[in-house]
């Protein structure tokens, strides 16, 4: 049932994604883009509760690295992202 | 349901919801940094709910993780040029993708049901793919790789073969899961085919690549979740591969091609050559 249950949240995500993003003007994106992509880092959720489950096997250490290098990509994303709309808000005003 | 496990499924809701609703203030020009600052912050409320868990026992590998992953990513978004953004961007959808990966490998300790493996499988592969390609991508737009097409004969072949020998390992992954010579194909193959994806396309045509790729490791994301049962990973990998699917078709409209275009024009030309 839990499937099942998860699959209608897929379902309904996918439809929600799809009309989120219409009529974008070209300028932003790049910035829509990279903004995306950081909340595509929200793998690290997945990650700390298999880093962090003290058992010292390999699952512990895989999940500690997906930690790593998903953090990259949240802070990273957010932060250059928040770049190019500050660089993009000067030029509109 | 006990008060903690409540109290983090209804904020992974509110974190859905300002990813919702950061998106789309992120489509229109007034309101996009406020789109951005609202994501981060459901981010951060999914980041701290997960940190709830009673599961977890241990916090010093998580917190290095965050250390050294955050001291990165800051630097590496504070150093970088602006005419580099883009393969930036590419660079760290990689690492996105990589996470994908190591989570749906790490997600096979503990399971053995084939739905679970399926999932397994398909983190992996999205994952490795987007890691590779994403890689190329970056080096094709930073002009560390040559930033032209990359073609050979027979490349069309060798890209077949690829993916039959891919579904031929994931399916026997899914059959022997306690075989993990099928896991290590399933890896090398996947990291394989992102770069033979992405090396026939131009360097003009990169950044509908990296949307794509995008796109993609939203749909790891997505698998990972499945695969270690999470709703957040699920709700938000899948709306940014959607929205991700959405944007690359908007970026090729307003460069008047089609996706199959941008994608396949390579090797479109190596045949129109030959003839």
């Amino acid at each position: 049932m839990e499937v099942v249950f998860l699959t209608f949240i897929l379902m309904l995500s996918i439809f929600l994604g799809f009309e989120l993003i219409t009529k974008v003007p070209a300028t932003l994106h790049t910035p829509l883009m990279s903004g995306a992509n950081a909340i595509s880092g929200i793998t690290v959720v997945g990650a700390i509760s298999l880093a962090g489950n003290g058992q010292h096997d390999m699952a512990n250490w895989l999940g500690a690295a997906a930690v790593a290098f998903a953090s990259i990509n949240v802070v990273g994303g957010y932060l250059v992202t928040d770049r190019m709309l500050a660089m993009f808000k000067k030029r509109g005003s | 349901m006990e008060s903690t496990q409540l109290t983090i499924q209804l904020a992974y809701v509110a974190a859905a919801a300002l990813f919702i609703y950061g998106l789309k203030l992120l489509g229109s020009a007034d309101s996009a940094r406020k789109g951005n600052l609202l994501s981060s912050v459901g981010m951060l409320l999914a980041i701290v709910a997960a940190l709830l868990d009673q599961g977890i026992v241990e916090y010093q590998w998580i917190l290095l993780g965050f250390v050294v992953g955050g001291a990165i990513g800051a630097a590496a978004a504070r150093l970088v040029q602006m005419t580099a953004m883009p393969e930036m961007v590419a660079l760290f959808n990689g690492f996105g993708g990589m996470a994908s990966l190591l989570v749906g490998a790490a997600a096979l300790s503990g399971s053995s049901n084939t739905f679970t493996l399926v999932t397994i499988v398909l983190s992996i592969l999205i994952g490795g793919l987007t890691f590779t390609g994403s890689l190329v991508a970056w080096g094709k737009l930073s002009e560390t790789l040559g930033s032209g097409a990359v073609m050979f004969r027979g490349q069309q072949i060798v890209n077949s073969l690829i993916v039959l020998a891919i579904l031929f390992s994931a399916v026997m992954f899914c059959l022997q899961p306690e075989n993990s010579i099928w896991l290590y194909a399933v890896i090398a193959l996947s990291l394989l085919f992102g770069v033979m994806a992405v090396i026939p396309i131009g360097g003009a045509d990169m950044p509908v690549v990296i949307s794509l790729l995008n796109s993609y490791s939203g749909l790891a994301a997505c698998a990972a979740g499945f695969a270690v049962n999470n709703n957040i990973l699920i709700v938000a990998g899948s709306l940014v591969g959607a929205s991700g699917i959405i944007l690359t078709q908007i970026m090729c409209k307003a460069m008047n091609r089609s996706l199959s275009n941008v994608l396949f024009s390579g090797f479109g030309s190596v045949s129109s050559e030959e003839t």
